[in-house]
């Protein structure tokens, strides 16, 4: 097959390529430049997208002995993810911006111009299984990234190849090194890689400003504190509340929901997270099953699995949990499985 | 492979590389430092004052306003940072640059690096939709306020699109008012006739890689009685205003490039220039709507082609040329790689898609027919795919 590797500059999509061309493919690599700005250096935990990174994949393909590209997606990334995360939170949801970054970028605008530049497939180095148009958990649960993946197209899994799904990250590492890589020790990337210092709260402050409201316990109804903008906090959070208040009953508190227009933040005990029945918008199957369906859900990325029965409620799902899960944020997304297959994913209402 | 890309770097010339390693291999020269008093500095003393002095023959200047250095980016720099700092340091009101808006990256960063490091400021000269500086502009830029001016930049001709600057009357103008002027002539050498004493320039930059001679060795031509701070300090080995110690093999070898390229320029041009007509007409019959960018005749670089292909993206028509074995360019690539729109054709006025569809091809000595035929034979199925590929 023709491929086109997307090469980031780590040493997971670095073996993926390495992988598609001992497989005999005729590979082409290309780096896609997300950051408008990027740091020439790296400071403090890293991101994906520095000028250091380009140079590494460029020196992967080099290795590799197959063509690099830069391709500049940073117009795309800052409209489709950045921009997007920065409305999400500002309405009070909890976005994953992996999961849109592949459902748009990475699997969309990639892919699509992959295909009409005359190319069979994208390979990438995302730790899951694919094999028939099925998608199932990498063998490694730790480093496990089928719930970002979940929300593809049949279609656009048809133009995928994951040559990682069969290894653990320490194999992937292994095999880096036994090719003489030099990517093959560096370390993870940041869970958003636009965020290279790891600060969203200061990150959102600089975006949307300082937006001060009321932080109101939901047991008494009583103003316990303020905040600097409600999109600083997310549904389930404990830490960083500053309550001026102490809980009636002593006990810790925590973020029950985020109202944006009223600027509200409520707080209470922990217990008033758990949930039992959550409802999934824009439902989506890979592997279409008859409802209602019993199967496993997962409701956040590397969250636990919970046992539920699937409702078709107008247009969307209605979750029924076995067990209840606690902190459910909205705009997460809802990942069945039967067993390590997915079988379609939905947007926490 | 169909090569043409040799505005980004043409092969050495089999004689300059017979010069180069007959240099590696002359055990004394090699081992010599030319800054060395015994034997063996004297003798690598000689190959490099003789190529200053054939360098100097072959461009129409002295050999003491010959300054090797290592790269056309350190000559335009040490020219651009350099005679700013001394011309201010002359007297402080000189801040002004006036470039032309066109210029290469290794000029506009080093004038963005003072605007913004220095205090200096500058004023982009603007260009019209071929990419030439008129004088008018020059001189209107100047006498808003000659006593302020440091000094002026304009290239010898465009890397991306090939356009031939009036480089004489641009340094009359300049001279009228006692301010230096600096050309980058990079692409020119070899492809134009350039004589420093005749062209008026105080300063031009040049460099072997474009002209036949070795990568890593240039050089910057410096009127004598122009001021100029150094970038490097240490030995002082050339002038006082560059250190570091020289490549001799690799001087030896921009020499006999320069001499070469400057007794053949007029062959050469004569022969690129039908070459490249032949490129143009057959790259409009093969795709009738690309539309070439910069001047449709005289005054363009002989073996430039530059064309934009509506509806494309450059960097597609590059990937899909360069896996059908026709290596081409998209103007002057990034540190990152990443496609920009192209400050040329911007300045030219071009609209932002334009100048991300275009493509250079530019040919050198080793170019011949079977080039241009492969490329015209690849490029109505590889615009027809790209334009499919095409974002959104």
């Amino acid at each position: 097959m023709r491929l086109l590797a997307a090469l980031s500059g780590g040493v997971d999509s670095a073996v993926a390529a390495a992988l598609a061309v001992e497989a005999g493919h005729d590979v082409t690599a290309v780096h896609l430049a997300l950051s408008e700005a990027p740091a020439t250096l790296r400071t403090g935990s890293r991101g994906c997208c520095s000028k250091e990174d380009a140079r590494d994949a460029a020196r992967v393909a080099d290795v590799l002995g197959i063509p690099f590209y830069v391709w500049d997606l940073a117009d795309r990334f800052r409209e489709d993810v950045v921009d997007d995360f920065v409305a999400e939170y500002a309405a009070g949801r909890t976005p994953n911006p992996c999961l849109r970054c592949n459902e748009r970028i990475k699997f969309a605008a990639v892919l699509d111009r992959a295909l009409a530049l005359g190319f069979d497939a994208v390979v990438t180095g995302h730790h899951a299984r694919l094999a028939d148009g099925v998608l199932r958990r990498s063998v490694d649960d730790g480093k496990d990234q089928s719930y970002v993946l979940a929300v593809l197209t049949p279609e656009q899994l048809a133009g995928t190849v994951l040559p990682l799904g069969h290894l653990t990250k320490d194999e992937v590492r292994a095999l880096a090194a036994d090719r003489g890589m030099g990517v093959a020790d560096k370390p993870d990337s940041h869970d958003i890689c636009f965020i290279a210092d790891g600060d969203t709260a200061g990150f959102l402050r600089d975006r949307l400003g300082a937006q001060p409201g009321p932080v109101v316990d939901a047991l008494t109804g009583a103003v316990v504190g303020q905040h600097g903008g409600a999109y600083a906090y997310t549904v389930g959070q404990r830490r960083g509340l500053a309550l001026t208040v102490p809980a009636p009953d002593g006990r810790p508190r925590y973020v029950l929901s985020v109202e944006p227009v009223s600027r509200t933040v409520t707080v209470g005990p922990g217990e008033a997270l758990d949930t039992s029945v959550v409802r999934g918008d824009r439902p989506q199957w890979l592997d279409p099953r008859p409802l209602p369906l019993e199967c496993d859900v997962q409701l956040r990325a590397h969250g636990a699995v919970h046992r539920c029965v699937v409702h078709e409620d107008a247009g969307g799902w209605r979750l029924e949990l076995a067990t209840p899960a606690r902190g459910i944020a909205p705009g997460q997304a809802a990942v069945l499985y039967d067993g390590d297959r997915v079988l379609g994913s939905a947007t926490l209402g | 492979m169909a090569y043409l890309d040799h505005a980004a770097s043409t092969p050495m010339l089999p004689e300059v590389v017979d010069t180069v390693t007959a240099a590696l291999r002359d055990s004394l020269a090699a081992a010599g430092n030319a800054s060395s008093l015994h034997t063996a500095g004297r003798r690598a003393r000689r190959v490099v004052e003789e190529s200053r002095e054939q360098l100097a023959a072959a461009l129409g200047t002295r050999p003491s306003e010959v300054v090797f250095t290592a790269s056309g980016t350190e000559s335009d720099n040490l020219a651009v940072k350099g005679i700013w700092w001394a011309r201010r340091a002359a007297d402080p009101r000189r801040t002004r640059i006036l470039a032309s808006a066109v210029e290469h990256h290794a000029v506009l960063d080093a004038v963005e690096w003072l605007v913004s490091h220095e205090g200096a400021t500058v004023e982009w000269l603007e260009v019209d939709h071929e990419g030439r500086v008129h004088p008018d502009v020059l001189r209107e830029a100047i006498e808003r306020d000659p006593s302020d001016v440091a000094l002026v930049t304009v290239m010898w001709a465009n890397n991306e699109v090939g356009t031939v600057q009036p480089v004489r009357q641009l340094s009359d103008v300049a001279h009228e008012h006692g301010i230096p002027l600096h050309s980058d002539a990079v692409q020119a050498v070899g492809q134009l006739h350039v004589h420093v004493a005749t062209s008026g320039v105080d300063a031009l930059t040049l460099t072997g890689h474009k002209f036949g001679g070795p990568l890593g060795v240039g050089a910057l031509v410096l009127g004598r009685d122009v001021a100029c701070v150094p970038l490097l300090h240490g030995g002082g080995q050339e002038r006082d205003v560059r250190s570091g110690t020289l490549d001799t093999p690799a001087v030896a070898g921009l020499a006999v490039a320069a001499a070469l390229a400057v007794e053949r320029q007029p062959a050469h041009h004569a022969r690129l220039s039908a070459l490249r007509d032949d490129l143009v007409r057959r790259v409009r019959g093969a795709v009738p709507d690309a539309v070439l960018n910069g001047p449709d005749g005289v005054d363009r670089l002989p073996g430039n082609a530059h064309f934009s292909f509506p509806g494309c993206e450059g960097d597609s028509l590059l990937l899909l040329l360069d896996a059908r074995g026709v290596e081409v360019s998209t103007g002057s690539a990034c540190s990152a790689g990443v496609a920009r729109p192209s400050h040329v054709l911007l300045a030219m006025g071009a609209k932002e898609d334009d100048a991300r569809s275009s493509l250079r091809f530019s040919l050198g000595h080793t170019s011949t027919t079977a080039d241009v035929d492969a490329l015209v034979e690849a490029l109505p199925a590889v615009v027809e795919r790209a334009r499919k590929a095409a974002w959104r």
